[in-house]
C-alpha cells in the first residue's frame, strides 16, 4: 500500500506526522483513494486513514507544510484541516485508561469467581483458607489498580467537602476489602473480595460505555478561529506588499487580499470590486457583493478579483472573536447543569450512609460485639452499593445514541440526552438548517448527454455553485462524462474539451435574478438558475414536534422577506434580521420565563444561541464552532433526526427512571437481609449479577423501540 | 487434593495470558479503527 518515495535530492530526509481532520471520508473508496493518492506526491511517506475518527495521519518529509497537504487533499477531492496537536488526546487516554481497567476488574472477578465457589459448595478448614488468601493475592493488586478512577474521584469530591457516587463506591470496596483481609487472616468463614471485584468490573463498564459513546461521535469537530486568514499582505508605504501575521495587524493598515483568501481582520474596502462569501458569519449562501466603502468582517472569503481594505478592527475586536467570547460565555450556563446520575447519588449517598452507620450502632447496642457489628455495617455497603445504579444510565444512553446514530444523528454525550428530553420549545435558524444551505439548480431542461457533461466539469471545481450542481446531477444518478484540460479562473468560470468541443460553466452572459450560471456545450447554451431549497421534511418535523408538545418558531439573520416565505410556508411564526446579540438575548428571555428551548442552527452567528439553548443541534453542513457548540450533529437532508432525537431522548429518560426504581427498590428489598445480618456473599454476588442484568436487559429495548418508531 | 497444584496455576495462567493479549492489542492500536477495518476488507488491492 505504501509506494517508497525517490526523495529529489540526496539530502537526509526529515519526516514528521501530520494529523489532518477530514469529515468526508464515507467509504472504502475513499480510504483506498488517500492512501494510495496522496504517497504519490514528493516528500509524502505514506498516509493512514483513520475511518472511525475521520483523520488522516500523513507521514512526510519536512519539506512540505500544512497547506501543500491541505491542497494535495483538496486535488482528490477531500476538504481537509489540520488538527493541532491533538486536543481529543487526553480523553482518548482517559477511555483507554478505563478499557484497561474493565479488563483487570474483569480478570480478577473471574479467578477470584472459581475460588468463591468452592468455597460457597462446601470447602472447609485449610483449603478455605488457602483460597481466601489466594483470593486476597488475586484481589489486592487488582483493587488498586481497577479502582483508581473511583478512588481518585472521590478523593477529589471529598476535598471539595462534596459528595458523588464515587464516595459511597470506594468506601464500601475499601472497608469490603479491609474486612475480608482480617478474615482470611484470621480463618472467617466468608470473605467477600468477589463482591468488592464485581462491583468495580460492573461500575467500570458503565464508565466504558459512557466513555465509548462520547468519543464515538466526536470526530471532525475541529476548532473555531481556524478558518479565519491566518496572515495577511500589508501594503508598505514603499508600496511593495508584505506578509504580516494576524497577531500583528493594526487598525489603519491597508491589505491586499488576493481572490480566494480569508480576511485576517475586520475592515472596509477602499479599492476593487467584487463579492465575498460570508457563509461563516451569518450563513448566508449567496455571496454578498462589495466595492468600494462596504464593509468586510474576518473569516469571510473574497471570491472575485483582489481587493484592497483598510482595516477597521483586529484580533480580539473582530465580529468573528466577539461571536468566539459570546459562545464561550454562554456555554458556562450549561455546565452547571447536574446529571440524574450525580442527583440521584445526592439523595442516594446520605441514606446508604446513614443506614449503615444505624446497623452498626444497633448491634452493638444489642451487643453483638463490635466484630459482627462491623461485619453486618459492611454488608449493608456492599448490597446498598448496587453496580445496577451505575449501569442505569449510561447501559440506556448508550443503547439510545445507537440507535440515533442509525437514524443519521449523533449525540455528543450523555448529558446531552438529558437535556434533549427536556426541552419544550424549539428554534430553528432558516438557512442552511430549515433550507439545505447549499444552491441546487434546476436540471430539468438539460438532456443526457448535457447533463453527463455538466457533470464531468462542475465535480471539478469546489465553488458552491458547481458542488450544488454536482450534487443535484449524482443525486439523479447521472454518470460523469469525461471531460479534457479543464481550467478554472476564478470567479469566471470553468472552461474544458468534451470530444473536441468547448465546454464551459460560467457567469450568464445577461444579468439574472438571484442565483445563476450558464452552462455551455459547443455552441448550445443554457441557464441553470439556482436556489436554496426547503427540507424535504421539514414540514413533518415541525408537525412531529407540535405532536411532543414543542412550539417551533424560525430565528434567523437573513432578511425579512424570504424568512417570510419559509415561515408562510411551514405556518410558524419567525423573526427575521436578528443579529447573534439578539438571537442569545431571545433565548435568555425564554429562559428566565422557564422555557428550555431547544435550538437548531448552523451559522456561527448561531453559536452563542447554540451554546446558551438548553439543548442544540446543528446540520453536519455547520460551520466548526457551531457543531463543536450543539450538543448534536446530524447527517444529511432531512430535517427528521431533529424529531427523532427529542422522542428518543424522552424514551431514555424513561427507560433510565425504569432502570432507578428497579435497582433502588431490589435494595430496599435486600437492606432487611443485610441489617439482620443475613447477607452472605454468595447473596450479594446474585443480587449484583442479577440486578445489572435486567438493568442492561431493560435498557437494551431502546434499540428496538427506536425501530419501531418509523 | 493435588490437582489443584496444577490447575489453578493453568487458570491463573490462562487468564493472564488474556489479559496480556488484551493489552497489546490496545497498545499496538487494534483498537483505534474498528468501522475503518470493517471498510478496509473491500478495497482491492490493485497491482502498482
Amino acid at each position: 500500500m505504501n509506494v517508497p518515495v525517490a526523495l529529489a535530492s540526496g539530502q537526509p530526509a526529515q519526516f514528521r506526522d501530520t494529523r489532518f481532520t477530514v469529515p468526508s471520508i464515507r467509504c472504502a473508496g475513499c480510504i483506498a483513494k488517500i492512501e494510495r493518492e496522496l504517497p504519490k506526491l514528493d516528500g509524502v511517506e505514506h498516509a493512514r486513514v483513520n475511518f472511525s475518527a475521520k483523520r488522516v495521519a500523513i507521514h512526510h518529509s519536512t519539506s512540505l507544510d500544512d497547506v501543500d497537504l491541505t491542497k494535495a487533499l483538496r486535488e482528490i477531492g477531500f476538504e481537509a484541516q489540520p488538527v493541532s496537536e491533538n486536543p481529543l488526546a487526553r480523553d482518548d487516554a482517559d477511555t483507554r485508561m478505563i478499557l484497561r481497567a474493565v479488563a483487570v476488574a474483569g480478570f480478577g472477578m473471574m479467578n477470584i469467581m472459581l475460588l468463591s465457589i468452592s468455597v460457597w459448595s462446601g470447602a472447609n478448614g485449610a483449603t478455605r483458607d488457602l483460597f481466601h488468601w489466594l483470593s486476597a493475592i488475586i484481589a489486592i493488586p487488582v483493587i488498586a489498580y481497577a479502582g483508581r478512577p473511583f478512588f481518585a474521584s472521590a478523593l477529589m469530591a471529598l476535598r471539595y467537602g462534596r459528595t458523588n457516587m464515587d464516595v459511597p463506591i470506594s468506601i464500601g470496596v475499601l472497608l469490603a476489602t479491609a474486612l475480608s483481609l482480617y478474615e482470611t487472616a484470621t480463618s472467617g468463614a466468608h470473605a467477600y473480595f468477589e463482591s468488592a471485584v464485581m462491583l468495580l468490573f460492573f461500575l467500570l463498564c458503565g464508565r466504558a460505555l459512557d466513555a465509548t459513546m462520547r468519543t464515538r461521535t466526536r470526530a471532525g469537530i475541529g476548532a473555531l478561529l481556524g478558518r479565519m486568514g491566518k496572515s495577511a499582505s500589508v501594503f508598505q508605504p514603499d508600496g511593495s506588499c508584505q506578509r504580516v501575521s494576524a497577531e500583528e495587524l493594526q487598525p489603519g493598515m491597508l491589505v491586499l487580499v488576493a481572490a480566494g483568501e480569508a480576511l485576517a481582520a475586520d475592515g472596509v474596502v477602499e479599492h476593487g470590486e467584487g463579492a465575498v462569501d460570508n457563509a461563516m458569519l451569518t450563513g448566508e449562501t449567496t455571496p454578498q457583493t462589495v466595492g468600494s466603502g462596504s464593509e468586510v468582517h474576518a473569516g469571510a472569503i473574497n471570491l472575485l478579483g483582489p481587493l484592497h481594505v483598510r482595516l477597521t478592527a483586529v484580533g480580539g475586536d473582530t465580529a468573528l472573536a466577539e461571536i468566539a467570547r459570546l459562545m464561550d460565555e454562554a456555554g458556562q450556563s450549561r455546565s452547571l447543569y447536574v446529571r440524574i446520575a450525580d442527583r440521584a447519588s445526592r439523595l442516594y449517598a446520605p441514606v446508604v450512609h446513614s443506614l449503615a452507620a444505624l446497623a452498626f450502632i444497633g448491634w452493638m447496642l444489642a451487643g453483638a460485639g463490635w466484630h459482627q457489628s462491623l461485619v453486618i455495617a459492611i454488608a449493608v455497603l456492599i448490597i446498598t452499593c448496587p453496580c445496577a445504579m451505575g449501569l442505569a444510565v449510561p447501559a440506556a444512553q448508550v443503547v439510545a445514541s445507537g440507535a440515533l446514530i442509525k437514524r443519521g444523528l449523533l449525540v455528543k454525550d450523555g448529558s446531552a440526552l438529558e437535556r434533549l428530553a427536556e426541552v419544550d420549545v424549539a428554534l430553528f435558524d432558516k438557512t442552511g438548517t430549515l433550507t439545505l444551505g447549499a444552491p441546487r439548480p434546476d436540471i430539468s431542461t438539460l438532456d443526457d448527454t448535457t447533463r453527463s457533461v455538466a457533470l464531468g466539469l462542475a465535480q471539478a471545481s469546489r465553488h458552491p455553485l458547481s458542488q450544488g450542481l454536482a450534487d443535484a446531477l449524482i443525486e439523479e444518478g447521472v454518470k460523469a462524462a469525461i471531460v479534457d484540460e479543464i481550467e478554472e479562473q476564478s470567479g469566471q468560470g470553468l472552461t474544458g474539451q468534451w470530444e473536441g468541443a468547448a465546454v464551459s460553466i460560467g457567469q450568464p452572459q445577461t444579468a439574472q435574478d438571484g442565483m445563476a450560471s450558464e452552462l455551455t456545450v459547443g455552441d448550445r447554451h443554457w441557464t441553470l438558475r439556482f436556489k436554496d431549497p426547503v427540507r424535504g421534511d421539514a414540514r413533518q418535523t415541525i408537525n412531529r414536534l407540535e405532536s411532543l408538545g414543542i412550539a417551533s418558531r424560525i430565528l434567523s439573520g437573513d432578511v425579512s422577506q424570504s424568512v417570510e416565505r419559509v415561515a408562510s410556508d411551514l405556518g410558524v411564526p419567525a423573526q427575521a434580521g436578528a443579529t447573534p446579540h439578539e438571537k442569545l438575548a431571545l433565548l435568555e428571555g425564554l429562559k428566565a420565563d422557564g422555557h428550555k428551548p431547544l435550538m437548531v442552527g448552523d451559522g456561527i452567528n448561531d453559536g452563542p444561541a447554540l451554546a446558551a439553548a438548553h439543548a442544540s443541534i446543528a446540520p453536519s453542513t455547520a460551520s466548526d464552532a457551531s457543531q463543536q457548540a450543539a450538543d448534536a450533529v446530524f447527517i444529511g437532508e432531512k430535517l427528521a433526526p431533529v424529531a427523532f432525537a427529542v422522542t428518543i431522548a424522552r424514551q431514555t429518560m424513561r427507560i433510565v427512571r425504569q432502570n432507578f426504581t428497579f435497582a433502588i427498590g431490589y435494595n430496599i428489598l435486600a437492606i432487611p437481609l443485610a441489617l439482620f445480618g443475613m447477607v452472605t456473599p454468595l447473596i450479594a454476588a446474585i443480587a449484583m449479577s442479577v440486578s445489572s442484568l435486567v438493568v442492561v436487559g431493560n435498557s437494551l429495548r431502546l434499540a428496538r423501540s427506536g425501530k419501531d418508531e418509523t | 487434593m493435588t490437582g489443584l497444584a496444577f490447575l489453578i496455576p493453568i487458570a491463573l495462567g490462562m487468564g493472564l495470558f488474556g489479559l496480556a493479549a488484551f493489552f497489546w492489542a490496545m497498545r499496538s492500536g487494534q483498537f483505534d479503527d474498528m468501522d475503518g477495518a470493517a471498510h478496509r476488507i473491500l478495497i482491492d488491492e490493485e497491482d502498482e
